[in-house]
């Protein structure tokens, strides 16, 4: 333990521990910009300089390592001057039209400003000097240089975090900026749309393309009938946005507020994510069958996951010959998109040209997915318009909800119905648990041999997880998987997904089925969640979905009555004509530059 | 500028007659100890301006613990005002290379890089040709170390040894936090010696003459030589070793063009004297420190264009990743514009002063550190230029 003295408190820390992790521990704050836990250490914006003894100037706290004897101050008149200046510095160079901005309450440069008292001494306003751009070339994410304070966060997240580096650093001087991989639109660049930038960015130069307005005209319009799936991290999410702390579950508040705002039917993602683990726990057993039993070699294993659009894009870009290993299975939300203008128009008897399907996701990627021009398999676009979690809370808020007060609701009928396994979706390893939680029990006719049904190997926040599962004794149907031993990987975070793949693309790794969620944390951590999200606030969004879990009265999908339903009236059986017509998808290979 | 008053010339760095083989040889026979020894008794700093201990350096570097290190010596001779690493990369590359070997032999690495400043490639073949017989010289007296020649691409940042490392890794050239210093963590996270062109020429020549005798050059503070790059108003601009410690008005007298009206020591990064202060001013880490650069100014000009260019020249050159250098040099560009053109009251360059110390203070590198050495010298000694 390393001891140091803070503005006259003592303080003992581990070794290689920075000033400002020291300062965190004896409860002095510390303003930080470029600073982000998820992130290295970059120590560019310098705003959360302090004054060390004995040292030459002063030094940045979140780069300095503590050492012995160490004697910090971090209120000097030296440094509270210093650190206004440099707030200036960042706001001369940025395009404060505050009132105008998505960011506007919610940004770490505006609060700064703001207890810093900023204002009449600034300097020369460098905007107009400038030639800033905004791209809004993408589907997902729009990126305004005007509002950019070049902290690289978003380039750190990019690159360390995703392993995509569509966003880098460009020029020098006053003329560097944060651009994109050769100055490609965001559309046209290697860009996963995964929004973890959004997420990162401490100003309003990286937000989600906006799609509020296009739904309260949906709404409005008395000749639409406007149903809405959400997601499960979504519920663990938006009491955040609207007054909860972290990790509170609102999916009945959620629920009344959707009906409140003039959804004519508020349904769920949950039902399309229980009817995945049908068609992918399917998938792969066929899968291993054709290769086990029938020595098929055209089979491709190890099976992976298709429900993260980031990651699709992701194997799309980075590993092209794989996409024969992606399970050919829409995500959830594409599948109730194809559901909800031909099942469910046709229980509903209604015109599918008259539906208008809105989703809500934790997800940025999801507004590129339903673009995807394979995604019309109703006929129509499947899915018209996705919303963020933080787009629905600045709905519920335009509507003067007061979102706190609200009663607990229930989902509608006929697509409305999920289980504990489809809510797990939401977090790293829930795929996997919910397919093991089926397939096992499909195989063997016992459940998963797991107390409570929790598979606590496939759980948890280690970037690779891998898990072992036997079968024994099957049914006569499966005997054929009798004592094999189901190999079975998960990551999250497109930079363990690489390493994962890159294990298997090496020979190196021996899976049967993988679950890949290109965001840290799985959905739950996506980037269409609140600002901020850190490790801490990931951790108890994941313990709420857990907890979602054990309440739910049904916990296996495939015990699902609406699933069941739904295979009895329209779709047959699992990879059957209909659902392969529906439900299932093709993958592109895309340039890797 | 009387004749007789001629500052004392020295010839270490450029002499052609000083046996290099046998130095080479002896050297590499001597205890790494009394190496470091040497080189600490002869109170021998780092040329490229900041001045430290090249002994310090190569002790630390080599008590490190790793399988690899490396020797490097950085010729991205870029502040304005200095060309004398170009001279001697060009007249006597030997020595380089040798300080380079004799480095590699203290702290155990077997790999050396120079990195050549981009505007310099013109040297590049004749450098690869010596190189080429320097290692078959090495191999002769069985000496297992090779170096290898890196260009950058013309920025000066990345003179600043961790950006140059970056630059040397493929990446941008930016900055690294500090610490990890070199010496723990340089090129490719090693123990890493960095050592100015001229700094090495000088460790090599001490292993000959030994360290009393450089000593005796000097100042307490600043012992031995340097090479001095002098241009600007001076009718023998040139290269010059010099005594180090002299005093800045035995240098005018004898280099000004007798209208000398201030001189910028150290380039742009470095200090601007004016003449009121020509007598008080030593030119050594005492005093005034330099890399080598000597920007001599008279009469005629405008200490508004001065500070102007370089102003200029560091917002181009800053990097851009940390705020108080990327945001700083424009507003001080900005900012004496705007007070010239009358846009802005006198009292706006009291802002920029403070602005300046800021950079100072809060800069990540030494870049944006030492914008505030010409723009403070030269706004406080100036100021009714800055205006009129």
């Amino acid at each position: 333990m390393i001891n140091l003295n803070i503005d006259g408190i003592d303080v003992s820390i581990e070794e290689g521990k920075t000033i400002l992790d020291a300062s965190r521990k004896a409860k002095i704050k510390i303003p930080t910009l470029c600073h982000h836990e998820d992130l290295c250490v970059a120590g560019n914006c310098r705003v959360c300089i302090v004054q060390q003894e004995g040292a030459k100037g002063l030094v940045a706290a979140c780069a300095m390592p503590v050492h012995e004897g160490m004697k910090i101050h971090t209120n000097t008149m030296e440094v509270r001057r210093s650190r206004k200046h440099i707030i200036e510095l960042l706001l001369s160079e940025h395009n404060a039209d505050c009132t105008k901005c998505y960011r506007n309450n919610n940004c770490e440069l505006q609060s700064m400003a703001n207890q810093y008292r900023t204002g009449n001494e600034m300097f020369l306003d460098l905007v107009p000097e400038k030639n800033y751009t905004i791209d809004q070339s993408s589907p997902s994410i729009m990126k305004d240089d005007s509002k950019c304070i070049r902290c690289q966060r978003c380039v750190r997240t990019c690159e360390n975090l995703q392993a995509v580096s569509a966003l880098a650093v460009a020029n020098k001087g006053g003329k560097m900026k944060i651009s994109s991989f050769f100055e490609k639109p965001m559309h046209d660049v290697v860009c996963t749309n995964c929004g973890q930038c959004i997420n990162r960015c401490p100003t309003g130069a990286l937000i989600e393309v906006n799609n509020i307005d296009e739904v309260w005209e949906a709404i409005y319009d008395k000749s639409k009938h406007v149903v809405v799936q959400t997601a499960p991290a979504v519920r663990v999410g938006l009491g955040e946005e609207l007054g909860f702390h972290a990790g509170s579950r609102v999916t009945g508040k959620m629920v009344s507020a959707l009906k409140r705002l003039g959804f004519d039917s508020v349904l769920d993602t949950q039902f399309t994510a229980d009817l995945t683990i049908m068609e992918e726990g399917t998938e792969l057993l066929t899968r291993l069958k054709k290769a086990l039993v029938d020595e098929d070699t055209s089979i491709r294993l190890p099976m992976m996951t298709s429900c993260s659009p980031g990651w699709i894009k992701f194997s799309e870009h980075i590993f092209p010959d794989f996409l024969e290993n992606l399970s050919t299975c829409k995500s959830p939300q594409q599948m109730f998109g194809s559901l909800a203008k031909t099942y469910y128009a046709q229980q509903r008897n209604l015109d599918p040209k008259d539906i208008v399907s809105v989703s809500i996701m934790p997800c940025t990627a999801k507004k590129f997915e339903a673009d995807r021009p394979e995604m019309r398999d109703s006929g129509y676009k499947d899915v018209d318009h996705v919303l963020t979690t933080r787009e629905l809370a600045i709905m519920i808020k335009q509507a003067g909800l007061e979102f706190m007060e609200m009663d607990d609701q229930k989902f509608d009928s006929l697509m409305g119905d999920s289980t504990g396994a489809a809510t797990i979706f939401g977090a790293t390893g829930g795929v996997m648990e919910a397919a093991l939680r089926t397939a096992y029990e499909l195989v063997t006719g016992r459940e998963v041999p797991f107390e409570n049904l929790n598979i606590m190997p496939v759980r948890g926040m280690e970037g690779v997880k891998e898990a072992v599962v036997k079968i024994e004794n099957p049914v006569e149907a499966w005997k054929f998987l009798d004592g094999v031993e189901l190999r079975c990987a998960i990551a999250h975070g497109l930079t363990n997904a690489k390493k994962l793949m890159q294990s298997v693309k090496d020979g190196k790794a021996n899976y049967h089925f993988i679950e890949i969620m290109a965001c840290p944390g799985g959905c739950l951590g996506g980037g269409g969640q609140p600002i901020p999200t850190s490790q801490k606030i990931r951790d108890q969004r994941t313990k709420a979905i857990y907890e979602e879990d054990m309440a739910m009265p049904i916990r296996k999908s495939h015990e699902n009555p609406d699933v069941t339903k739904i295979y009895q009236d329209f779709l047959g059986e699992p990879l059957s004509h209909k659902s392969h017509e529906l439900l299932h998808t093709k993958y592109v290979k895309r340039e890797r530059y | 500028m009387a004749e007789n008053k001629q500052l004392k010339r020295v010839d270490i760095i450029f002499s052609e007659e000083c046996g290099f083989k046998e130095i080479l040889s002896d050297a590499l026979k001597m205890d790494n100890e009394k190496i470091v020894d040497e080189l600490l008794n002869s109170g021998l700093r780092g040329r490229g301006g900041a001045g430290f201990p090249t002994g310090m350096k190569w002790k630390f570097t080599a008590q490190e613990k790793g399988d690899e290190r490396f020797i490097i010596c950085n010729a991205d001779e870029g502040e304005p005002g200095t060309f004398k690493d170009r001279e001697i990369l060009f007249k006597v590359p030997y020595k380089v290379f040798g300080g380079m070997a004799v480095g590699a032999k203290v702290i155990g690495a077997k790999e050396g890089y120079i990195y050549l400043r981009g505007e310099y490639k013109f040297l590049l073949n004749d450098l690869q040709k010596h190189l080429d017989e320097f290692h078959k010289t090495l191999d002769a007296l069985d000496f297992d170390f090779r170096i290898h020649i890196v260009t950058g691409a013309g920025a000066y940042i990345c003179g600043e040894e961790s950006a140059l490392f970056e630059s040397m890794e493929g990446k941008r050239g930016e900055p690294r936090n500090k610490p990890p210093y070199p010496t723990v963590s340089g090129y490719k996270g090693k123990p890493t010696v960095i050592n100015n062109v001229e700094t090495l020429v000088y460790a090599f020549m001490i292993c000959r003459l030994g360290s009393e005798k450089f000593k005796e050059l000097g100042t307490d503070d600043s012992r031995g030589s340097k090479v001095f790059s002098v241009s600007g108003d001076t009718p023998i601009a040139g290269i010059y070793e010099l005594e180090l410690g002299m005093p800045l008005q035995d240098f005018v007298d004898e280099f000004g063009d007798g209208d000398t009206k201030a001189v910028q020591v150290g380039g742009a990064a470095g200090f601007c004297v004016p003449r009121k202060k020509f007598k008080d001013t030593v030119i050594g880490f005492e005093g005034v420190p330099t890399g080598g650069s000597m920007m001599v100014f008279n009469s005629s000009r405008s200490m508004f264009n001065v500070i102007h260019n370089y102003l200029e020249f560091f917002e181009e050159e800053s990097c851009g990743q940390c705020t108080p250098c990327r945001v700083g040099c424009q507003q001080l560009l900005l900012g004496v514009e705007a007070v010239k053109r009358g846009d802005k009251s006198i009292d706006y360059l009291d802002e920029l002063l403070k602005l300046s110390q800021t950079m100072k203070l809060t800069s990540k590198c030494g870049l944006g550190q030492s914008v505030a050495n010409s723009f403070s010298s030269i706004v406080d000694n100036f100021r009714e230029e800055m205006i009129y």
